[in-house]
């Protein structure tokens, strides 16, 4: 469960550009939310998850996970709690290491790290059945560098990092965007699938509104760094892409200004 | 041709000597290798490290204390000098290379208040040091020759194989994973600023450590012995990953990368007294190690570059160019012959 109670956060502050990016922000998640984030450029939507992951302290309010208050907590001391899937497949792994590597760097987030062997004989096999569960082939080559793999296969393997130890909150930050539309249909898929198997509660950031609606039990949409919209349940399965862009005008008084999503949304 | 072998024998005496030297400074060059390489950091400091590691070893073990405990104790030194450059850099956002560059200039009067002066004197005569140059010259006997570089090669296999076990732990792996991609090493719960501490402290202990070696092996210790140190670590990474590469290509592995770096470092001193014995001045082994890492690094960059330059796509345009006449010179040469025997082209 995770909670957002108030939260601000501007950037730049006190020069020209100041940009405030947050401006009070709540929300509260029950277990198993799926909940998909949308909203135009600048809208507060990626900043939101960075708030929850703790990239930089924000100025106002307070972020609770499964009753405890995180908002102190650095990035690290927070990564306990969180799984990250980020837009650029490069962000999420370690180029430079090997697969099972990278699977064990995963599988000790939020645990001490000492002098024992970094990766053991009994946690190859389990990264072996693992990768097989993706269908990518990579069971095989699990010595290969991370650095090899396309940008679908990275993508596919931070999310099978993010929830290698079950995380409290799985943040999902455009993590399809960078992708063909094919190799994104199938992360996205898989996503779903890892999320509903694990019962893991997730917030989805996309800019495709078809996406956004499909996926997930809760759509939340965002404008000038609030929630504007926040649906669930048996009415957010009827909206159509439509309704989305009707509810957008309503509740902000202008036309929706991501031209991604516009793109996406009118196919 | 005599002088020509009469080098070659001045060449063949002093090669015990050059590849020790190229052990010690291998040591050094691990220590480059574990900020340059795997922490993605470029370390200053070491400059600076060198010579403490070397006058900390030398007074200590002009004082009386065993020379084991000497060298502890300066290993322990190169890890200080490291921590400071680490706390300006992960506490104080001081940038790596200026953090660096100071904690070196600060060394330089650590080393004086050590000492008093510059130079540092201690005699193999008088302590039981574990390597001296005096026993690698020429009308040594073999066995102390073998027993010198000997010594410098187990200290090289030791580091090698603790580096080797270090990276391989959890922690090790930690670190690795920061110099490779620090904001995902932050996502898995990796405190990026301890282990860049932690990669600084062992960095400099390891150069430390090679200080107080080669302040024994050469007999003292100066307060200019590490000058240019990491151009000297750099030419050694360089060389031997480039070698490295070449020689065990897909497998060149973490344990190969270590031990490269120490032969870039002996095949830099072998370079080094080649150059020397071709007339090049004493004076100017300095300028050599610029040129050769200079030479090293740019290599990579011009290559990428004329892959995509404009000239070079004008160079194979008129290659294309130039293909395309050739055919039809041949072409033509054909048409020519056919017209003068009277046959008519069957295809």
């Amino acid at each position: 469960m995770l909670e957002l109670i108030n939260i601000k956060k501007a950037f730049n502050r006190g020069t020209i550009n100041e940009k405030k990016a947050l401006n009070g922000v709540n929300i509260k998640l029950d277990d198993g939310d799926f909940v998909t984030i949308i909203g135009g450029n600048g809208a507060g939507k990626s900043t939101t998850l960075n708030a929850i992951a703790g990239v930089w302290p924000v100025d106002e309010g307070s972020i609770i996970i499964n009753g405890k208050n995180v908002t102190g907590l650095s990035e690290h001391q927070r990564a306990k709690y969180i799984g990250r899937v980020f837009q650029d497949p490069m962000t999420g792994t370690a180029a430079t290491m090997e697969i099972q590597e990278n699977l064990a760097l995963a599988k000790r987030r939020g645990e001490g790290r000492f002098l024992k062997w970094g990766i053991t004989r009994r946690e190859r096999e389990e990264y072996h059945e693992l990768l097989k569960t993706l269908d990518l082939g990579l069971e095989d080559r699990m010595t290969s560098k991370v650095g090899l793999l396309s940008g679908g296969q990275r993508q596919a393997l931070t999310l099978l990092m993010a929830t290698l130890k079950k995380p409290q909150i799985l943040l999902l930050d455009e993590h399809t965007a960078a992708l063909d539309p094919k190799t994104a249909a199938k992360v996205l898929q898989l996503s779903d699938e890892i999320i509903a198997k694990n019962h893991l509660t997730a917030m989805m950031v996309t800019h495709n509104m078809a996406n956004a609606i499909e996926y997930g039990n809760r759509l939340i949409m965002m404008n000038d760094g609030k929630i504007i919209y926040d649906v669930k349940g048996e009415e957010k399965k009827k909206l159509t892409v439509d309704d989305l862009l009707q509810k957008f005008e309503e509740a902000s008084g202008s036309a929706l200004n991501n031209d991604r999503m516009l793109l996406s949304g009118n196919k | 041709m005599d002088i020509f072998l009469a080098k070659l024998s001045t060449f063949g005496n002093a090669l015990p000597g050059d590849i020790t030297q190229g052990l010690i400074w291998g040591i050094m060059a691990i220590g480059v290798f574990i900020t340059y390489k795997i922490l993605d950091f470029a370390d200053l400091t070491v400059d600076g490290t060198l010579g403490l590691g070397g006058v900390v070893a030398v007074v200590l073990i002009s004082n009386g204390v065993p020379v084991p405990v000497a060298m502890l104790i300066a290993f322990l030194a190169g890890c200080a000098a490291g921590l400071c450059t680490a706390l300006l850099n992960t506490m104080l956002g001081i940038p790596g290379i200026l953090a660096g560059i100071l904690t070196q200039l600060a060394l330089y009067s650590v080393y004086l208040d050590i000492n008093g002066k510059a130079n540092a004197p201690v005699s193999v005569d008088k302590f039981p040091l574990v390597i001296s140059s005096r026993y690698v010259t020429a009308g040594n006997e073999v066995v102390d020759i073998i027993r010198t570089v000997g010594t410098a090669l187990l200290f090289v296999v030791l580091i090698i194989a603790a580096l080797y076990w270090f990276f391989g732990t959890e922690y090790g792996m930690a670190i690795r994973a920061t110099g490779c991609n620090s904001a995902m090493s932050k996502a898995e719960g990796i405190n990026t600023k301890r282990t860049t501490i932690i990669a600084l402290v062992l960095s400099n202990g390891m150069v430390g450590l090679a200080g107080a070696l080669l302040a024994q092996y050469q007999g003292f210790a100066d307060v200019n012995m590490g000058r240019g140190a990491i151009v000297i670590g750099l030419a050694a990474v360089i060389i031997g990953m480039v070698l490295g590469e070449v020689i065990l290509r897909k497998h060149f592995n973490f344990i190969g990368k270590l031990a490269f770096t120490a032969i870039g470092a002996i095949i830099y001193f072998v370079v080094l007294r080649i150059v020397l014995m071709l007339g090049l001045s004493t004076d100017n082994t300095k300028m050599f190690s610029a040129l050769i890492v200079a030479i090293f690094l740019a290599v990579p960059y011009l290559q990428k570059t004329s892959k995509t330059s404009f000239r070079r796509a004008a160079k194979r345009s008129a290659g294309a160019v130039a293909s395309v006449a050739a055919t039809e010179s041949e072409h033509f040469g054909q048409v020519m012959q056919n017209s003068v025997t009277g046959k008519k082209e069957d295809k």
